[in-house]
């Protein structure tokens, strides 16, 4: 009994120092977090952080290319844009060009053929093997600094023992106390979130449930918007979407749907999936309609469609959230809108994200991580910054049809985001191009030897 | 994935690379982030369909042959080596290597090289001829035949492969060889058209 004796008072003391430690922790976490998210306000904490995160970034850069060029050794250096010249020529200015400088015979016999036709082929073909302009928008973006994180660095073997101290004390801060912190605040916001909506379910319909189903449905973003302890700049908001209105966006993360959420009530659009997602979902619907498919009704378009247009129809609903890529893009460019929803003929209030780079990669790419792998990630990052651009709404003009309208929105959302405008399907991230593009290769070749073949006969 | 590259290149394989292509330490440091990129497998070789991911490459008419230029005969995977090599062939002619020594071997992006690559586009079996069938061949692939309004059959093309052959052939074998083909494209800027420019 007596080495147990003496163990009490220890432990008293350690559950009293454990007991003040939650108490203090949970009442931080309640004021400077939980609070203001339910009104809306905020600090400034995260901006200070944000700068001071960013002078260490530089530090950290400039340290690395000081320590590479005392060693004599070149930097890798990357280059967002492009690594090779492609000129802009089409395939007919080319081919002529090479024919004209190159051929033996005189002009007036032009050929039909000649055997330095492949050249141009060939030049694209390689150029395409050595950068292209769609395989790597489904990678992560590489950064020119370094943030810290190991998942981002390319240049590893310049750094010194100060830097691996600074980053060794980064993992520390990032594993040891904001990971844990997020994954608290996380579970509270998702939380809250499922248990205040079904009780409002309960509601009779009117203005009183639509008003405490907005209120609930953006406080529960808002701690999950601080969860991830992402600062947001919103620009334009006097553009922001209408009831009876469509709004779209680029699409990098599921994150997005946080980031529109928290500043605006949306009614979102998805299949229903089951384990904890389903559960949210089901839950959400019954404060506020928003729109569910079954994995079966996906498939059908014109069930979409007219779901879509009924609720867009009722003025009294929330604004619909798409995003009509169909699938998360790296964030340095967009591509192809699905048409599907400019099809409907309501007005489309377009936004742009652009989320910046140098502090944690946003981009999902779902054939490396799953989501849960990939919200740690993100956890786990120093912070997610961001910008969103309401634009002005854009309606269908007269003699457009919808995919021409939907590439006038998707060149609008680009310009504004700094993103590269694409004609490329995102489906190619998992999918075979078709075979209507080589078609048309094919074509332009064919009327050049076809259109001197008419010329050689009439001559 | 940027992390896992540069550690597994080690610097004297930068400089044997170096040496055999001509390619900068940087060019060849991108150019090795690009293959790894491509390399969706990790076991450091590409094989063709890892090519045929590249959109803009599976839309061109001559994509599969480019294709194969990258492995040698009867081989389904190529290494970083071997695609340096290859793309060596488009790296643009600098001046100061028009006077090299002469007795060196043959740089791969000269012009003699780069009309070779293209040569062995059209032949198929390696035979060092193109017949009238691998002609028509590399024709058939890059012409759609049947359009709206146009046809081109396959006695069109075959008068035109026939015409080509004609032109070309000196020595009545009815089919062109490779000096023949250098011939016929004597006053063609290969070094212009086969080359392809890094931004930095």
């Amino acid at each position: 009994m007596g080495p147990f004796l003496d163990f009490n008072p220890f432990d008293n003391l350690l559950c009293i120092l454990l007991g003040i430690s939650f108490t203090v922790w949970f009442t931080l976490l309640l004021v400077f977090i939980i609070v203001p998210a339910i009104f809306g306000v905020s600090f400034g904490i995260r901006r200070l952080y944000m700068k001071t995160l960013l002078k260490i970034f530089e530090w950290a850069t400039h340290r690395i290319e000081r320590g590479a060029k005392d060693n004599n050794h070149l930097l890798y250096k990357h280059y967002s844009n492009a690594i090779i010249a492609k000129e802009p020529t089409s395939l007919e200015e080319e081919i002529n060009e090479i024919r004209r400088r190159g051929s033996n015979r005189d002009l007036d016999s032009a050929s039909a053929f000649e055997m330095s036709d492949i050249f141009y082929f060939c030049r694209r073909g390689v150029e395409s093997i050595m950068d292209d302009e769609v395989t790597k928008r489904f990678s992560a973006e590489e950064l020119e600094s370094w943030n810290l994180l190991t998942r981002s660095n390319y240049n590893f073997q310049h750094i010194s023992l100060r830097l691996t101290v600074l980053w060794g004390l980064g993992v520390v801060i990032r594993y040891g106390f904001l990971l844990p912190l997020r994954v608290t605040l996380a579970f509270t916001g998702v939380g809250l979130l499922v248990v205040l909506t079904s009780i409002i379910g309960f509601l009779p319909n009117g203005r009183m449930k639509n008003f405490l189903s907005e209120q609930v449905h953006l406080m529960c973003y808002r701690i999950c918007v601080r969860a991830l302890t992402a600062i947001i700049t919103y620009h334009d908001s006097e553009n922001k979407p209408k009831n009876g209105g469509i709004c779209v966006a680029n699409h990098t993360s599921p994150i997005d749907v946080i980031i529109l959420a928290s500043d605006g009530c949306y009614a979102m659009v998805g299949q229903i999936h089951g384990g904890l997602m389903g559960v949210i979902q089901k839950s959400m619907v019954k404060a506020c309609p928003h729109i569910w498919f079954e994995r079966s009704e996906v498939k059908d378009r014109h069930l979409v469609a007219k779901r879509l247009s009924d609720h867009v129809e009722d003025t009294t609903k929330l604004p619909i959230l798409i995003f009509p890529e169909g699938t998360c893009i790296n964030n340095t460019s967009v591509m192809m809108f699905k048409k599907g929803s400019f099809e409907i003929g309501s007005t489309v209030y377009p936004v742009a994200i652009k989320y910046d780079p140098r502090f944690g990669d946003a981009f999902w790419n779902s054939s490396q991580f799953g989501m849960v792998n990939y919200l740690l990630r993100m956890m786990s990052s120093w912070a997610i910054v961001c910008s969103v651009w309401y634009l002005p709404p854009m309606t269908r003009e007269e003699g457009e049809d919808a995919v021409q309208f939907a590439s006038r929105v998707k060149a609008a959302i680009a310009r504004q985001g700094g993103l590269v405008d694409l004609l490329w399907d995102g489906g190619l991230k998992r999918g075979k191009v078709k075979d209507a593009f080589k078609e048309e290769q094919q074509k332009l070749y064919s009327k050049m030897l076809v259109g001197t073949q008419e010329d050689r006969s009439r001559s | 994935m940027g992390s896992r590259a540069s550690s597994l290149l080690r610097e004297e394989e930068i400089e044997e690379i170096k040496k055999e292509t001509g390619f900068s330490h940087s060019q060849i440091t991108r150019l090795y982030s690009r293959f790894t990129s491509l390399d969706k497998g990790e076991n450091g070789t590409l094989g063709r369909e890892d090519f045929q991911r590249i959109p803009e490459l599976a839309i061109n008419p001559l994509g599969d042959r480019i294709i194969n230029a990258f492995f040698p005969e009867g081989e389904d995977q190529v290494n970083f080596r071997g695609f340096m090599r290859t793309l060596a062939h488009f790296r643009p002619i600098e001046d100061n290597e028009k006077n090299k020594d002469p007795t060196a071997s043959e740089p791969l992006n000269s012009r003699i090289n780069k009309l070779l690559f293209a040569f062995q586009l059209y032949d198929l079996d390696r035979d060092d001829k193109i017949s009238r069938d691998e002609l028509l061949q590399v024709l058939r692939m890059m012409v759609l035949r049947m359009m709206v309004g146009v046809n081109i059959s396959d006695e069109q093309l075959g008068s035109i492969a026939d015409r080509t052959i004609q032109e070309a052939d000196q020595n009545g074998d009815n089919s062109i060889s490779f000096n023949e083909f250098i011939k016929v494209l004597e006053k063609v800027d290969v070094e212009q058209k086969m080359s392809i420019r890094f931004l930095h």
